[in-house]
């Protein structure tokens, strides 16, 4: 009754309502975001094109479970790529500082905490990815402070970059390669074992949904408060019911995929289990890395849209004068946004070299373009002021659907890469289209 | 007038590049006074301006604000000084909703520290509606809005924060007759409660009947200061044009030498 009351009392916006047509009144209800639904739904269709294609091997548990583990590391970096370019910027050394931070990581805690703290000590993953993320925060805040206050393009700084810790990274073992890795560490990576297991990932679930009914309850009470306008009611449901209908749907695919038999049967006779006949199912769950990923997302998403720092690197992106102007410190919010990138580098550093058990001087070699690519593909603008995490963190799934699409398919690497490159132009030009269209 | 100025700009000079923009410029202004800034394009009055309100750094000369020497070096300093600002170019982040325009720079906070955004959005409808009572896309991106709308954003974020001296650089440039009235109200408004405002303008016919004293800027340097009444359009037309200062104006160092000249 209080919907009926705040429209009645709006009749401009009411009137409005009643000559739009079902479409266009159930977007206006439910102030769902139509680029974001565009994306999903063009999703769907590599989706089910690559499906048909393969003969069925595309959309399968284990598929879609590799699918999640295979975009992690370039989904974390892209949503900090999102605030570089929202601010006129770019990054094109986050593939190197992954590189260079990898190594780092890798010598950390194969060769230096095994001295110190001895072989297989429980703390050495935490130690070693600590200070992972030290070293990207002190690269990343070194190039930011070039960028901000020395006034060097972020194109030049991160191109040297690019360089310097590709080199860096070269330098750490002069070129060998470091494994294996940390036994905690490597879960980081994924694998049956780096994946949480049935029960925790409907855990996990469940915490989930409850926190999106609690965060449109939220939402509600507080535009209640005030009096604004609020979503009818149905659509408040039916937004709750898809969201928690997504997060129980993927759970379940992520539970309905096994552990090889080979790996059941190790892991039966150290657990003194008698394998049943026709053998026995253990579910992957959810990826640790994926795990990680989403809760980057999360923070990054809350960063971007609750915080002060958020609302000034839109601001910044949108008007760089007029945000000097209204006080805010610029060149500083600048280089936390590039410190903040090279932390992001160092995520993904621990995410890759845990899933190759090794660290090598080449790792993250042209990550730097996949991530801008599935930072643009997702709706960020380069023309600075427009971009969503969520929106980079599904293009870079479209980004790997596209190429895990294509090894299934046999395709040569050279035509992937011919493929890949179309899609990314055909893919900004329609959102060019579109932007135009709605504005 | 016998009390201290709000404020008072004494010698101010900056030069970019070889090229005086201000040359030893001087301009006071007190409580509830409306000081119009004059001068054609190109003059120094937005840039004079500018340095009061912390987008310029002056290379010399001194800012007193009520008789005090104060310390302007960005935006932020002269904000904390009462001094806001409402810019030709309007200084909107285009890309974001009103109420993040209203408050950039000093968000309402939750107590857990994240932005207020229900809360700023209230204040906004209840600013803008003040202001511009049929003004209801609070949200959209400010750059989907008109010209005139876009301006009572900016003007709303100038009068938001309880500001002793408002700037209004060129205040009523992209606003119809009806809105520039309405600007005219605000100005009459804001001078009863005791605000003191510096008006620019390139054009004398906008604030002529607003303006309580005119100051003349030719070429970067004053040309001449004068009470509205000792002193015809015409006249000031001439400062604004040639320079000369008439007999009811205060000279300033940009005023034609010899009062018979031309």
């Amino acid at each position: 009754m209080s919907d009926i009351a705040s429209t009645g009392s709006n009749s401009t916006d009411g009137a409005r309502a009643a000559e739009l047509g079902i479409i266009a009144r159930f977007f206006k209800a439910t102030e769902l975001d139509t680029r974001l639904l565009g994306m999903i739904l063009a999703m769907l269709i590599i989706w089910i094109v690559f499906h048909v294609l393969s003969g069925g091997l595309f959309l399968t548990p284990r598929n879609l479970w590799n699918l999640s583990v295979q975009t992690a590391s370039i989904a974390v970096m892209a949503t900090g790529m999102v605030l570089v370019i929202v601010t006129r910027n770019i990054d094109l050394s986050v593939g190197s500082i992954l590189g260079f931070v990898g190594m780092i990581m890798g010598v950390t805690q194969a060769e230096l905490l095994p001295q110190v703290l001895g072989f297989g000590n429980p703390a050495t993953w935490i130690v070693t990815l600590a200070f992972g993320i030290l070293v990207g925060a002190a690269i990343g805040g070194l190039q930011g402070f070039i960028i901000a206050f020395l006034g060097v393009p972020s194109f030049i700084v991160t191109l040297g970059g690019l360089l310097v810790w590709r080199g860096a990274a070269w330098w750490v073992t002069s070129g060998r390669t470091v494994a294996p890795m940390d036994a905690t560490f490597r879960l980081m990576g994924g694998g049956p074992s780096g994946s949480i297991g049935a029960t925790w990932s409907w855990v996990v679930a469940a915490v989930a949904c409850l926190g999106i009914i609690a965060y449109i309850v939220n939402a509600r009470r507080q535009r209640k408060r005030f009096n604004f306008p609020r979503r009818p009611i149905w659509a408040e449901v039916l937004l709750a019911a898809v969201g928690s209908a997504l997060v129980l749907g993927a759970v379940a695919i992520a539970n309905s995929y096994p552990w090889p038999s080979g790996i059941v049967r190790r892991y039966a006779e150290e657990h003194d289990i008698t394998v049943p006949e026709g053998g026995l199912f253990i579910a992957h769950g959810i990826a640790i890395p994926v795990l990680i990923a989403v809760a980057v997302g999360i923070v990054m998403t809350f960063l971007t849209t609750r915080t002060r720092f958020g609302r000034y690197v839109f601001a910044l992106g949108g008007n760089p004068e007029a945000a000097e102007l209204a006080g805010i410190n610029t060149k500083w919010v600048i280089t936390k946004i590039f410190m903040l990138m090279g932390v992001l580098c160092a995520i993904s550093a621990a995410i890759s070299t845990a899933r190759l058990n090794a660290a090598t001087n080449a790792q993250g070699t042209l990550d730097e373009l996949l991530t801008i690519a599935a930072a643009v593909i997702g709706g960020t603008s380069l023309g600075g002021g427009i971009g969503t995490i969520a929106g980079a963190m599904l293009g870079a799934v479209m980004m790997q659907s596209l190429s895990s699409g294509m090894v299934l398919l046999g395709l040569d690497t050279p035509l992937q890469n011919i493929v890949v490159g179309v899609v990314l132009v055909i893919a900004v030009w329609l959102d060019t289209l579109y932007r135009r269209r709605i504005s | 007038m016998s009390t201290t100025p709000l404020v008072e700009m004494e010698n101010i000079s900056i030069a970019f590049g070889g090229v005086h923009a201000v040359d030893d410029a001087s301009a006071d202004l007190h409580a509830g006074e409306v000081v119009a800034l004059l001068g054609h394009n190109g003059a120094g009055k937005s840039t004079l301006i500018k340095i009061l309100s912390g987008a310029y750094k002056r290379d010399s000369g001194t800012i007193r604000i009520s008789g005090d020497e104060a310390v302007i070096n960005n935006p932020r300093d002269a904000k904390a000084y009462g001094i806001e600002t409402i810019y030709q170019t309007l200084a909107l982040a285009d890309n974001v909703d009103t109420a993040a325009n209203l408050y950039l720079g000093r968000e309402i906070m939750t107590p857990w520290g994240t932005l207020d955004d229900v809360a700023m959005e209230a204040k906004a409808r209840e600013v803008m509606g003040r202001l511009n009572p049929r003004f209801q896309r609070f949200k959209d991106p400010v750059k989907a809005l008109s010209g005139g709308q876009r301006q009572s954003v900016a003007i709303a974020r100038a009068i938001l924060f309880n500001a002793r001296i408002l700037i209004m650089d060129e205040p009523t440039a992209a606003l119809g007759p009806q809105e520039t009235a309405q600007v005219g109200e605000l100005i009459q408004q804001l001078k009863s409660e005791g605000i003191g405002i510096f008006l620019i303008s390139h054009d004398i016919h906008d604030v002529f009947h607003l303006a309580d004293r005119v100051i003349v800027m030719k070429n970067g340097r004053v040309v001449g200061a004068a009470r509205v009444g000792d002193v015809t359009e015409d006249e000031v037309l001439g400062m604004i044009i040639l320079g000369k200062c008439p007999p009811g104006a205060v000279p300033g160092p940009g005023a034609m030498s010899g009062t018979g000249g031309v």
